[in-house]
């Protein structure tokens, strides 16, 4: 645990002076703090916010996350020379990567719905949600950027594969979702359609905060279907867990393969 | 010091390593040479676990390596590239390699004095020039007073002037005793530096032995030539 320490210490030492991540706090500082002052009522600013969560934070957390691993590699491979255990350096960069940018994020929101201020219990219940569904979302494609950029040996390739990951999750599921709804719809689909939502993070957190929204126009089919399924609560529990199992999944096969690594 | 029973490797479906077997003798500067591709990297990575070997057997000092680490804190170790993370100082990497030892062992800071290195310490790496980055391995390389000197290419990228502060420093570790493995291009410095030899071609070892076997094996009196005529040999 002392090594795992000292490792998150310089990273985040690391982490912060490189530009992207103040650059990243700029970022949600500026955009929450219009959304605040133009975007009406805080529960349109939450659902304008949303939107850029759900689509902004997992293409910086899988990109930042494997340029930077890439960028590391010389000084993985010093650190291994060093008496310390492999696990331990992997803890580590993960939580020193994941750990700058869930704070970079959640400072950038935080910060002007202080001053600003959210007014209702239930606005700040959803308010918390989305601070909740953004930290899952850099948990969890932090973790998919450390498993690309340790399986793959070749850095293009391995940003190729974050990107396409990305896209597939942010624009093309759906689109698929649809297509194969429209295609089967003489089908029922409700329980694979559920099944296949729980396979797309990304969904599954849109879905989570939604359901805590209770807006039903917005929810999508999926999202009904969800809704409809597990009801809200059972439905929030459901989605929570299964982010958490979509944070240790990459997570744990990612470090099984870095063990097994030749740098 | 060290030995290496029977240590196969492959990369994909390149053999790299084809059964090695080899004693690394104690106080002494062990030299690996072989053209470009013949493994040497790759032997030097396993003895300190970067790679994983497919079969064979490592030990460091009678510890059979097996997911173990401690080992490592007798070896000092300077790679072939130099690269750091460009954020952080010279003395930030220290400090934080010190930190991550934490054995409270002497520390030899007389490459930061015999490489003038003093100012560029507190500089970020990124900002350091190839060579001097070279020099700041070094120095992470002899920091703690390792028994086990693990040194690969130790010299190229560097002026003339460094390099032979460096060799300097070789030698004197390796009057104190030090074990050394040493890789290089260089003839004049192998010969300059080291006891014994490993000649290396495609994988498997051709030739071990003291630079006295050498030349007399080939009737040469600089190891250039004679490696060379090694070399011939194993193409015809």
């Amino acid at each position: 645990m002392k090594v795992t320490a000292k490792i998150i210490k310089y990273e985040l030492h690391d982490v912060f002076r490189s530009k992207w991540v103040i650059l990243y706090t700029l970022f949600f500082l500026a955009t929450s703090d219009i959304l605040f002052r133009f975007g009406g009522n805080s529960s349109s600013v939450v659902l304008s916010l949303m939107n850029i969560v759900l689509i902004f934070i997992p293409l910086v957390s899988i990109i930042f996350g494997t340029i930077y691993v890439y960028h590391s590699r010389e000084f993985l491979e010093l650190l291994l020379s060093q008496p310390l255990n492999r696990g331990n350096l992997y803890n580590g960069m993960y939580i020193g990567i994941a750990l700058p940018l869930s704070a970079g994020f959640a400072a950038g929101v935080i910060i002007p719905s202080m001053y600003h201020g959210v007014a209702a219990t239930t606005d700040q219940i959803m308010f918390l949600t989305l601070i909740l569904s953004g930290l899952f979302l850099t948990f969890i494609f932090t973790a998919l950027a450390f498993l690309i950029a340790t399986s793959c040996e070749d850095r293009v390739r391995g940003l190729g594969v974050s990107i396409l990951l990305w896209l597939f999750f942010a624009l093309l599921y759906d689109g698929i979702i649809l297509l194969g709804t429209f295609l089967f719809k003489a089908y029922p689909l409700e329980k694979p359609l559920i099944a296949i939502t729980l396979l797309n993070p990304i969904d599954l957190a849109r879905i989570l905060l939604l359901l805590k929204l209770d807006i039903s126009a917005l929810m999508g089919y999926t999202g009904a279907v969800f809704q409809k399924f597990f009801g809200s609560q059972v439905g929030i529990i459901v989605s929570t867990l299964t982010l958490i199992f979509w944070i240790l999944m990459p997570f744990l096969i990612g470090l099984k393969k870095f063990l097994k690594k030749d740098f | 010091m060290i030995s290496i029973r029977g240590l196969h490797k492959r990369f994909k479906r390149l053999d790299v390593l084809k059964g090695i077997d080899l004693e690394i003798e104690a106080g002494k500067v062990n030299a690996i040479v072989g053209p470009n591709a013949s493994g040497k990297t790759t032997i030097i990575k396993s003895i300190l676990g970067l790679v994983k070997p497919n079969d064979g057997e490592i030990s460091v000092k009678s510890q059979k390596l097996n997911g173990v680490w401690d080992y490592k804190k007798d070896i000092g170790y300077m790679p072939q590239i130099a690269r750091f993370p460009e954020n952080l100082t010279a003395d930030e990497v220290i400090r934080l390699v010190r930190g991550l030892r934490d054995d409270g062992a002497k520390l030899d800071f007389e490459l930061v004095d015999s490489f003038k290195l003093k100012k560029e310490m507190g500089k970020p790496l990124r900002t350091l020039s190839g060579g001097t980055r070279q020099k700041v391995s070094a120095v992470i390389a002899f920091l703690f007073c390792p028994d086990i000197l693990i040194l690969d290419e130790p010299t190229a990228g560097l002026d003339p002037v460094s390099s032979s502060i460096l060799k300097d420093k070789i030698l004197k570790e390796k009057a104190s005793g030090k074990t050394v493995i040493l890789t290089s291009h260089i003839m004049s410095e192998i010969e300059e530096l080291s006891d014994s030899i490993v000649f290396l071609v495609e994988g498997k070892i051709y030739f071990k032995g003291s630079l006295d076997n050498i030349r007399e094996n080939t009737k040469e009196t600089k190891l250039e030539r004679a490696i060379a005529r090694m070399m011939q040999g194993v193409d015809s």
